[in-house]
């Protein structure tokens, strides 16, 4: 041997053991998550209790038991005795009347130029690297409701046949409203905000006066007051459109709660924003169109989106008013005869509530994404 | 008058004197006051125009105005009515039934949302990683679905599923669900039960004394007391022995399950839990919100400082955590009872005759007088939106952090 170093003295550290098998892996993770105290065993076993009374219960109905396919209620009703689980034979037969109403069959292709066009909207917006955004908004501001009008209601110049819209419905109808209600209040919204800020008495006194008691009512008040009061305030002769007194309601109603948020928004800016704006001469509009509102409006994306969301919601509150939304349709269609099986309404409310939770859902999800995206600007 | 300079004598041209002269539509102040009495006649000519026509139209359609009506006979019956009210009961007496229903299911769903909100909240912060993904699925789930969906779903697809008068299913003993509601055993008080009543409230001052005397100990002294068990003892122990004393006198009328009908008891209309439900599972998710928002917003040195004082995991919460959160969560909580409250005038689609289905629905079909009934709605949720502000503004300069 050529070292001289004593046999029993080692020469490398010991290698490190491996941590015991109960702290780590999944024994580990269950330990440290599920089953750390008796306390919290208690509150798993209560927690997997619910759970499985729950969950499987929904899987079996929604999915396992349930019926794809028949002409009518004879596939949904009870065999032997059992009755079956969901029956999404029902939405299959009526997904049309679902999306589209009462809008003629012969003329939907139009309602799915909207969709379209709608979709190049949204994405166009929401998507924040894409191209030439300057456009995308003057398209989604003006060309595309412009466009929509014109298609939707129909114009004959362009061979395309008038339809009422007493005749309009179904999600079509949702989409249209909610719209309508995001592109007006934004807008809307900015203007209250600025003038609830302002230092002009009477328009800051109109401002308050119209936010807060928009605020203070609830909607439906607002909506009959559309409906019913609208038509009294305009001279003999004017007839409103049903679905347009809806719309006013509904983008009143909306821009008040959307000013609050662009205000927030307006309040986290500091004051040497203002004045930097103002000592380089800068009008009060060039200053709110240049420095102020493209800072302000862009921390308070998440809450302008959250706004959108409770929109998008209060849109099912129309039928109330007898208007023929999304919601409307689906009511009237799990009361037709033709179903009529018990399971058809769970089963109406199960495919309502997956169409609403897919959009409201995507506008949180984008909320959330962007203010990761604004934290991270924040960041030293 | 012009006052002419002769020509040839020296002039002060050149030589300015004051602020440089503008054209008036450049001076922010009166070009300010040009706008605002714009702005002002245009919103005055609006009102004139909709107060004429809506007076125009109304004439012609010979609907009468002003609040007459409120004393004309309402000719229509009231499913579920609080205070005394029948057919031939006037329209004023409608109004309050409503107004009386509104606040009967918004305070019970504000009690419930609370308590259900504040444990999904707490569950959302949980470290037990079950527990949490549930309440998280529960938050999400709810938070993304239109109210109105929620209350259709309750009141068409659950309750309308229950089982017919005849079998009943029964939960406990003498407490029956079927499609007419809940039948559950009702009260009857007996002739001493307002001894018991004078107890409960002594008791209620008793505690409420003792907490008072007890938190001045603590402030002087920095010795703790047995608040908690003293107060349960004045409040429940009291009424409680005299209830005893007294010779029990509460018992209980037991609804009698019939063929077709259920009699006595009490009745809880399928309208109201429905409504009860949907409001309390939706609101609770935001209050649960919320609540996670203002635990979040305590920081963790708070909790670890306590620890190192010595404080236990109890203590800690009461003395440090909860204070300093309650300040966080007491604004957004009373803007959810708020919603709560403008949400249950939703009751109009699952038929519980709320203000806005009795008044601003049935009294406004039968008299026209569109103008009158909707102004009086809205009025009424507006005093309950601006007096609870008003509290809210109290409540916080009460509560503000007191900062150097």
């Amino acid at each position: 041997m050529e070292t001289s170093s004593p046999a029993f003295v080692r020469t490398t550290p010991a290698e490190a053991l491996p941590p015991p098998l109960r702290l780590v892996g999944i024994v580990g993770w269950l330990r440290a998550n599920l089953f750390s105290s008796p306390a919290n065993i208690l509150l798993t076993i209560i927690a997997a209790g619910i759970a499985l009374w729950v969950i499987p219960g929904f899987i079996r109905f929604l999915l396992v038991d349930a019926v794809w396919s028949g002409a009518d209620r004879e596939a949904c009703l009870a065999r032997n005795g059992v009755l079956p689980g969901a029956c999404w034979a029902f939405v299959v037969d009526r997904i049309g009347f679902f999306i589209y109403g009462f809008y003629p069959v012969d003329q939907r292709w139009r309602v799915d130029i909207f969709f379209v066009l709608g979709a190049i909207g949204v994405i166009w917006m929401l998507w924040l690297n894409a191209p030439r955004r300057d456009i995308g908004f003057v398209y989604f501001i003006f060309i595309m409701p412009l466009a929509v009008f014109f298609l939707l209601s129909g114009t004959p110049v362009l061979g395309l046949s008038p339809v009422d819209t007493a005749r309009w419905g179904g999600l079509m109808v949702t989409l249209v409203v909610a719209g309508v209600g995001i592109v007006a209040s934004l807008p809307l919204g900015i203007l209250l905000a600025l003038g609830r800020r302002s230092k002009l008495p009477i328009v800051k006194f109109f401002s308050v006066m119209f936010i807060e008691f928009v605020r203070g009512v609830p909607l439906i008040t607002v909506l009959f007051m559309a409906n019913t009061m609208l038509p009294l305030f305009l001279p003999d002769g004017w007839n409103v459109d049903k679905l347009l007194r809806a719309l006013v309601g509904i983008g009143l109603f909306a821009s008040a709660y959307m000013a609050e948020v662009v205000r927030a928004g307006l309040q986290a800016l500091p004051k040497g924003q203002y004045e930097g704006a103002m000592a380089m001469g800068l009008g009060y509009w060039q200053m709110m169109r240049l420095i102020i509102l493209p800072q302000a409006l862009k921390v308070t994306i998440p809450n302008i989106v959250n706004t959108y969301i409770g929109l998008f919601k209060d849109t099912s509150l129309l039928l109330i008013v007898g208007i023929f939304d999304f919601l409307k349709a689906i009511e009237t269609a799990r009361i037709d005869p033709q179903w009529a099986a018990p399971t058809v309404s769970p089963t109406g409310y199960a495919f309502a509530a997956l169409v609403y939770f897919i959009f409201c859902y995507g506008m949180a999800r984008y909320a959330q994404a962007m203010e990761k995206r604004l934290s991270v600007a924040d960041k030293r | 008058m012009r006052v002419t300079t002769p020509v040839g004598t020296g002039d002060s041209r050149g030589a300015p004197s004051g602020p440089p002269k503008v054209a008036f539509w450049n001076d922010p102040e009166k070009r300010g006051l040009m706008f605002q009495v714009l702005l002002f006649a245009i919103v005055a000519f609006l009102f004139y125009e909709a107060a004429s026509n809506a007076a125009e139209n109304l004439r012609k359609q010979k609907i009468a105005s002003g609040f007459g009506f409120w004393n004309n006979i309402a000719g229509f019956d009231i499913g579920l009515h609080l205070i005394p009210y029948e057919t031939m009961s006037t329209y004023g007496q409608a109004f309050w039934v409503g107004l009386v229903n509104t606040l009967v299911v918004a305070i019970t769903g504000i009690v419930f949302a609370t308590i259900l909100g504040f444990i999904i909240g707490i569950a959302r912060l949980s470290k037990n990683w079950l527990v949490q993904k549930l309440a998280t699925i529960y938050v999400e789930g709810i938070r993304n679905l239109p109210l109105l969906l929620q209350l259709l779903f309750w009141y068409n697809a659950v309750l309308k599923a229950l089982p017919e008068v005849k079998d009943s299913a029964q939960i406990f003993a003498g407490t029956y669900l079927n499609t007419r509601g809940l039948f559950v055993p009702s009260p009857v008080f007996g002739p001493n039960f307002s001894a018991v009543l004078i107890a409960f409230f002594i008791g209620a001052a008793g505690a409420f004394a003792y907490l008072r005397f007890a938190r001045a100990r603590q402030e002087k002294t920095g010795m703790q007391s047995p608040v908690g068990s003293v107060s349960i003892a004045l409040v429940l122990g009291l009424p409680l022995i005299i209830y005893f004393i007294s010779g029990q006198p509460l018992s209980f009328d037991y609804p009698d399950l019939g063929r077709f009908n259920i009699r006595g008891g009490a009745q809880i209309y399928p309208e109201f839990v429905a409504l009860l439900l949907g409001l309390t599972t939706y609101t609770a998710a935001f209050i649960a919100e919320a609540v996670r928002a203002g635990i979040q917003a305590v920081s963790k040195g708070q909790t670890e400082a306590a620890h190192a004082l010595g404080l236990r995991q109890g203590p800690t919460l009461d003395l440090v955590v909860i204070p300093q959160a309650m300040r966080v969560i007491i604004p957004p909580l009373t803007s959810q009872y708020l919603n709560l409250t403008k949400n249950s005038s939703l009751a109009v689609a699952v038929g519980y005759p709320d203000l806005v289905q009795v008044f601003a629905g049935t009294v406004l079909n039968q008299t026209g007088q569109a103008v009158e009934v909707i102004a009086i709605t809205m009025g009424v949720y507006l005093a309950i939106s601006l007096g609870t502000s008003l509290l809210m503004n109290w409540y916080n300069a009460r509560k503000a952090l007191v900062e150097r």
